[in-house]
């Protein structure tokens, strides 16, 4: 069911899409330089979701490495102290 | 757990939890404006990706040529680290091209350069856990060829034609920007020591457990 529901609809986009392609407007060409500041506005890409972006995975990434380091060293610890009780079991023994 | 291990660490989260605040207060750079805030994060951490390398370089020569099983466990985990600052560099720099430069990723010999050193340490870490017996020479000769890397990428953008800008930016900062980029260049670096010495205590116990596993064989 969910299979031809996919190919119908696959089926009436590949129909419609030469349409809407027809009817978009052509591109115009620009003849000389735009400095980015004076780009329309929809044409301007917003800086604040880049700089929470990279701020956000800088925090995450060391946070993860943190908590990834943190992690292993009590897994090895656990260890650590079980083997030091299994050797003096065995020393005395 | 050296004495010093926990004011340092109490330091170095007050240092990144002020870096925001100065970061903010700072100047909006002319051209760029705001996006160009990614550069006090993204230059310090490049820095310490540089210095990663070294520190794995350099211990993994006393490893090759002087038998220091210290040096290996230090290079070993400054390996790990330089992949982790490496990551942190190669994804904020796209996010603050994609606005200055219009694209993700521009094939230039920085950027390229940058992401080879990186992968170089990829390789170390693979081969180190996947390399079976000798595997610590392996990746120490890998360290070595990493290490060659980092002038490289460094002056790179003062002898090719690049996007990138070039190396005398840092030096010509005014005061305004300069300070907060100064300080989370110190916040990396402590972060960098920190981390570096909580990664080779993993590798001292991991070697402890190893020996003690000996130990209860006999």
């Amino acid at each position: 069911m969910t299979v031809r529901r996919f190919a119908a609809m696959f089926v009436l986009l590949a129909a419609l899409a030469p349409r809407v392609l027809a009817q978009q407007p052509p591109a115009q060409p620009t003849e000389e330089f735009v400095p980015v500041s004076e780009l329309p506005p929809q044409e301007q890409l917003p800086s604040g979701p880049l700089v929470v972006a990279a701020y956000s995975f800088v925090w995450l990434a060391l946070g993860g490495y943190v908590f990834s380091v943190a992690r292993r060293l009590t897994s090895v610890q656990r260890e650590l102290n079980r083997l030091e009780a299994d050797v003096k079991r065995g020393t005395r023994a | 757990m050296p004495k010093w291990f926990i004011p340092a660490a109490a330091v170095c989260f007050l240092m990144f939890m002020i870096s925001p605040v100065l970061i903010a207060n700072a100047p909006y750079e002319a051209t760029m404006g705001l996006v160009q805030k990614i550069f006090y994060y993204h230059v310090p951490s490049a820095m310490t990706f540089f210095v990663a390398a070294v520190v794995c370089g350099v211990n993994s020569w006393r490893f090759l040529f002087g038998k220091n099983v210290n040096a290996d466990r230090l290079a070993n985990s400054a390996a790990e680290l330089a992949v982790v600052f490496g990551a942190i560099t190669l994804v904020t720099g796209p996010l603050w091209a994609r606005k200055s430069w219009g694209v993700w990723w521009q094939w230039d010999v920085r950027l390229t350069s940058s992401l080879m050193m990186w992968m170089i340490f990829i390789a170390y870490l693979l081969v180190r856990k996947y390399g079976g017996p000798g595997a610590e020479k392996l990746s120490a000769g890998l360290a070595l060829f990493g290490m060659a890397n980092v002038p490289f990428v460094y002056v790179s953008v003062n002898y090719w034609r690049t996007i990138h800008p070039t190396t005398n930016v840092v030096p010509t900062l005014p005061v305004s920007m300069g300070l907060p980029f100064w300080f989370c260049l110190a916040a990396f670096l402590l972060l960098f020591t920190l981390l570096l010495q909580l990664r080779v205590r993993l590798e001292r116990q991991r070697a402890a457990v190893d020996s003690l596993y000996l130990a209860l064989e006999d």
